[in-house]
């Protein structure tokens, strides 16, 4: 049975089938569940899913217990693109060899959160890039360890309380810079790099279907709101995801073949103040704080603004 | 939740700890302390709700609907209380609405 990955067009081109189905024990309201079910809606059933560990292995997969409807694998926390490298290596080998129809579409797909990517996972995730493999690798980034407590990555934003970065006089949440993970895969020249945001599903889910259709490894680097971790209410976690485009502290766009495409422009940005108020992470910001992220973040527009050749982010509201 | 004595003891368990696929996992009502109720009057069929549910909670059907306006849809959305964990996203995100979160008593 061949399958082929269809580009959605509209929200109706999405299968009313689950292969992520309900039951899991993911926090009420964590947007992991929205991520991962529109993922599979858009593989479909031909796919194999290689999991690192965290919040979304654990929740998903309690001993006797499985969310998924597909193969899945659950590895170490530091190795998802070695051991979906190794799953792709040996499908070539078995369709080489008659065992598996060689026209027979088998989407391999990598899923690890920002821990397990930009930190612990990267030298397996920068081999599986450069190495070429047939790879959808999906990061969902909630910006800490949140499986173990809320610890600091190398995503966690500047300014953001963890509980490795407290707040208090001397420390005032984190003070890096979150890590450019995109520019990172961009260096691999790899055929798709992209990153997404549940809140805008069908360019999600587009994304989704393109990096499936290419023949290579690709990248997919979604924001993942967490409840407990950022401290909101459940019921916000997209709204928050929307606030996110819409303040520019998160931008959806893509890499073609290294060609950058924003996928959602704003021409009217809100000042992130939107954004930060509804999160108890950043509860402890002061004003002059607050100033100082915006500032960021306006360099940050400007910068791609000059790298797309034209206004696609426009002034701040 | 299975008593302790129903679980399988390690020589029971299959090699590698793998689960059976597919087995319908427990259900989450108990998480719940408001509960997702839909207006059939008011829905516009966005298919929103269905899409954006983190536990696959709301259930999407061929069922026909006519509104008291005398509109007719060919499709229908009904939540499924047990997987629901009452989160409120589905009500906070429909365009119209026509989801209301209701105290569990
Ligand atoms: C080598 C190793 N170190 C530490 C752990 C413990 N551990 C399990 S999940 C996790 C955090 C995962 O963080 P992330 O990848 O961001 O996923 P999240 O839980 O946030 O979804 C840690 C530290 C582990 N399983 N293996
Ligand atoms: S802690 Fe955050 S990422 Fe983990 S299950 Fe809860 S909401 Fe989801
Ligand atoms: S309240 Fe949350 S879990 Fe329940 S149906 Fe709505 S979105 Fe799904
Ligand atoms: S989001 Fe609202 S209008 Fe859209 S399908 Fe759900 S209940 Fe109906
Ligand atoms: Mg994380």
């Amino acid at each position: 049975m061949t399958v082929n990955i269809r580009i959605p067009r509209t929200v109706w081109d999405l299968p009313r089938e689950d292969y992520f189905v309900g039951g899991h024990n993911l926090c009420a309201g964590c947007t992991a569940g929205t991520i991962v079910r529109n993922l599979l809606k858009v593989a479909g059933p031909n796919t194999i899913v290689v999991n690192a560990t965290g919040c979304l292995e654990v929740s998903t997969s309690l001993f006797p217990f499985t969310s998924w409807k597909v193969p899945w694998i659950h590895i170490a926390f530091e190795n998802a693109a070695a051991v979906a490298s190794g799953v792709e290596a040996a499908i070539k080998v078995l369709k080489e060899k008659g065992k598996i129809d060689p026209n027979k579409k088998i989407n391999i797909i990598a899923i690890g959160g920002d821990g397990g990517t930009f930190d612990i996972g990267l030298q397996a995730l920068s081999g599986m890039l450069e190495r070429g493999h047939n790879v959808l690798y999906v990061v969902y980034d909630n910006e800490a360890y949140m499986n173990t407590g809320i610890q600091r990555s190398g995503a966690t934003p500047y300014k953001a309380w963890t509980t490795t970065t407290p707040v208090g006089t001397i420390m005032r949440g984190e003070w890096r810079d979150k890590k450019d993970i995109i520019g990172i895969a961009l260096a691999h020249k790899v055929p798709y790099i992209a990153t997404a945001n549940p809140a805008f599903l069908l360019d999600m889910d587009k994304k989704f279907a393109k990096a499936l259709q290419i023949d290579g490894p690709s990248l997919i680097h979604v924001l993942m709101a967490c409840t407990t971790g950022w401290r909101f209410d459940p019921k916000l976690g997209i709204k928050i995801s929307k606030l996110a485009v819409e303040t520019a502290v998160w931008v959806n766009l893509e890499y073609n073949y290294g060609k950058l495409e924003v996928t959602t422009p704003v021409p009217k940005r809100k000042h992130v103040r939107e954004y930060l108020k509804l999160q108890g992470r950043y509860s402890h910001l002061t004003e002059e704080e607050i100033n100082d992220i915006q500032e960021r973040i306006n360099r940050k527009v400007e910068e791609i603004n000059r790298a797309v050749g034209k206004e696609v982010i426009g002034p701040l509201a | 939740m299975k008593s302790r004595e129903s679980l399988p003891s390690w020589y029971e368990l299959p090699i590698g700890g793998i689960s059976r696929p597919n087995i319908t996992p427990e259900s989450k009502a108990g998480w719940r302390f408001e509960k997702p109720v839909i207006d059939n009057e008011k829905c516009i069929r966005c298919r929103l709700c269905f899409l954006y549910c983190p536990d696959a909670a709301i259930v999407e059907s061929d069922e026909k609907y006519t509104t008291k306006t005398g509109k007719t849809y060919n499709v229908s959305y009904k939540i499924n209380y047990y997987f629901c964990k009452g989160c409120g996203i589905c009500a906070e995100e429909c365009p119209v609405k026509a989801i209301t979160m209701v105290p569990e008593v």
